[in-house]
């Protein structure tokens, strides 16, 4: 009974999303269903960032590289034959005359399989990358992981013949829609949350906070730190093949340092470690950005946008550096609960809030 | 063939010391904060556009030049005051997420600029007549702008040798580079030295921006991004907080990135009969002339494995395991 009332906030919020999905997608308002869209790309990219980095304190500026590999993968998987012929002669045999542009009714299977190849490559080459440079810590992993990203966008730039270098890589075929997108939130927040709170979760965020007294105890250090990355790196690759399919032409330098900030910006407001809070954060900052882009466009001083997010940036960092929740999450859950019993069902509450006198210590020693 | 080696050489030592002017500004700031300034590439960059600004408004070189170094220096203090004294002491990660945040705001404000001054994105780099041009010794031909760069890097990196080994800020800024609390309760007044240390940074990536900008031949808002990457690995080579270890690691990289160009292809620059055919073969299958274009991937992993090998570099301080 009480694991139904549990899950009864949740299940309210999919039920209401999922209404308010189908009222967009009804509507034909194309403006709103592409906000949507995008919205659903960056949240997909900002919870994974933060199972990386926030859960971790394992800094990774390298996700958009991951990004980028997901969306070529899949963008030369999903293209179909003529296409490929034309745009693309130089493909190896092999990859050639591979067209994962089938339908199943109405469902595009080809997609689906598409994006799950790529990201199932891309944790490959996380697990990889993350042997190696899961070893450091604090600026030296942000760093090296910078050089991950530097190093992608080269590749892709000189592999001409699979990504055409520098030029587009156009006529992806348009497979991104919102039931597509959204689905793939779903899952990327249930499967952090649940990490969040799985005893992998707990080995992170402690590893995170004393690394020395975790490994005194005998907790893992690199086993929580991989997997936070590999996982992270899989879903990013999916919001590559999300965007790509979405945006249908794209080019190596979209994938660099201005959508890594902007995904920092997202997650860092929102609090690191907080997977409800990479969702605000991510609404905001998008809803933000849009609002701007307006103002931009009216007028003319373009550039604007990008300097007040970074003074918002610097602001939260100085003044309130847990960001929005720190590492808590909107209690959802107890919303079916009421307040009034909570006294006499303890086992339910504590699950949902993190350990309190932590996020106590962490607030009284981050503010300045 | 020798003549070719040469130029690479003198190609090696002109880059070598661009990066090495960049590198000693990050290496100072972080040996006494532990902050990696991602904006001090854009340092440079505002460097280029007073230049641009200076320059066109018909100053000489001569007269530009302390426009260009005071303007640079100004912005460089601006920046610690504003952004990063109040954040002194936070955690590493919210210090270099600040510095991007930092490099944001002066990329896209100078963006707004000269979109307001009805200026295109990118701008031709009006180089002074001095630095235009080649000198010739013998066979060997040289731009003038890289004979000016390596003198610049020497002379410059000499006085500031001289200034942190000879004059009490000097010897304060090192004592607050190997310990902050010991070098405050000796009485170090340690905003005067950090101070000192973002100047003297800014006024070197001034001149490197200077320079950069001539070889460049155009500039963009943008342009700080690759050069401080550059000079980050740089001071990594060397020995991060190291001035000694930044200056060596930047003539390192410069080598090691013209090593990188002028090895590309080599198979088919060598004269007719210099070597056997199988040999040339082997060079052209293994270092194809197309391996040029991959040099910002090949320094970054040389980076890497500097980081996990010998994270404290050339010279620098054994890093404890703590700190990685």
């Amino acid at each position: 009974m009480s694991n139904l009332r549990r899950a009864g906030g949740p299940l309210l919020v999919i039920v209401l999303s999922a209404v308010a999905l189908a009222v967009l997608d009804a509507s034909g308002q194309a403006f709103w269903q592409g906000l949507a869209i995008n919205l659903a790309i960056f949240m997909i990219l900002t919870v994974s960032l933060n199972l990386t980095s926030g859960f971790t304190g394992v800094f990774s500026l390298g996700q958009i590289g991951f990004m980028a590999l997901g969306a070529y993968i899949s963008a030369i998987l999903t293209l179909p034959l003529p296409e490929k012929a034309a745009y693309l002669p130089n493909l190896p045999s092999w990859l050639a005359g591979v067209h994962l542009d089938q339908r199943l009714g109405d469902v595009p299977v080809g997609f689906l399989l598409a994006t799950l190849i790529a990201a199932a490559l891309i944790s490959v080459v996380a697990w990889l990358v993350g042997r190696v440079l899961m070893r450091l810590s604090g600026h030296f992993v942000a760093v090296a992981t910078l050089g991950f990203l530097v190093i992608v966008r080269v590749v892709l730039f000189n592999a001409d013949s699979f990504t055409r270098g520098s030029r587009t890589f156009s006529n992806v075929t348009p497979y991104t829609n919102l039931w597509w997108a959204w689905a793939w939130v779903l899952l990327v927040v249930y499967v952090v949350w649940r990490i969040k709170r799985s005893s992998y979760g707990r080995d992170m965020f402690f590893q995170r906070d004393d690394r020395s007294a975790a490994q005194a105890v005998g907790v893992r250090v690199m086993d929580p730190r991989l997997l936070a990355f590999v996982v992270g790196a899989f879903f990013s690759a999916v919001a590559g093949s999300l965007y790509a399919h979405f945006i249908t032409s794209f080019s190596p330098t979209v994938f660099y340092f201005d959508l890594t900030f902007r995904v920092i910006t997202m997650l860092v407001i929102g609090g690191m470690g907080s997977v409800s809070g990479s969702i605000l954060g991510s609404i905001g900052i998008v809803a933000l950005t849009e609002a701007l882009r307006r103002v931009e466009d009216a007028t003319l001083l373009y550039g604007l946008s990008q300097i007040i997010l970074a003074v918002i940036f610097i602001v939260v960092i100085t003044i309130r550096r847990e960001g929005l929740l720190g590492q808590r999450e909107v209690p959802l859950d107890r919303l079916f609960l009421g307040h009034g019993r909570a006294g006499p069902a303890p086992p339910a509450a504590p699950p949902a809030a993190p350990p309190p006198p932590t996020t106590r210590a962490e607030e009284t020693t981050s503010t300045p | 063939m020798t003549d070719y080696a040469i130029q690479q050489v003198v190609n090696a030592l002109s880059a070598g010391s661009l990066y090495a002017l960049m590198a000693v500004g990050l290496a100072m700031v972080f040996g006494i904060l532990r902050l990696i300034n991602f904006a001090h590439g854009d340092l440079m960059m505002i460097s280029a556009y007073l230049a641009v600004f200076s320059l066109g408004a018909g100053l000489s070189l001569a007269a530009a030049l302390p426009v260009i170094v005071v303007g640079t220096v100004a912005v460089g203090l601006l920046m610690e005051r504003i952004a990063y004294r109040p954040i002194r002491g936070a955690p590493d990660v919210a210090m270099l997420l600040t510095s991007f945040a930092v490099g944001q705001i002066l990329q896209n404000g100078t963006l707004l600029i000269t979109r307001l001054a009805g200026k295109p994105t990118l701008i031709a780099f009006p180089s002074p007549d001095v630095l235009n041009g080649v000198v010739n010794i013998g066979a060997i031909t040289i731009p003038k702008v890289n004979v000016a760069s390596f003198f610049a890097g020497i002379v410059l990196l000499g006085l500031l040798s001289v200034f942190v080994t000879r004059t009490t800020l000097g010897l304060s800024m090192r004592a607050a580079a190997e310990d902050l609390p010991a070098a405050r309760l000796m009485g170090i007044n340690v905003n005067r030295v950090v101070a000192t240390a973002f100047a003297i940074g800014a006024g070197l990536a001034a001149v490197a921006g200077l320079l950069y900008s001539v070889q460049a031949g155009q500039i963009n808002p943008y342009m700080g991004f690759t050069p401080v990457l550059k000079a980050f690995i740089a001071a990594v080579i060397g020995g991060f907080g190291s001035i000694a270890g930044a200056v060596l690691g930047g003539y390192v990289l410069g080598a090691l990135e013209v090593l990188v160009t002028a090895l590309a292809g080599i198979g088919d620059l060598l004269p007719p009969g210099s070597v056997p055919p199988e040999v040339r073969s082997f060079l052209q299958q293994w270092l194809p002339s197309g391996l040029a274009s991959w040099r910002d991937a090949v320094v970054f992993v040389v980076l890497i494995i500097v980081l996990l090998v010998r994270p404290q570099g050339i010279l620098g301080q054994r890093v404890r395991d703590d700190e990685l």
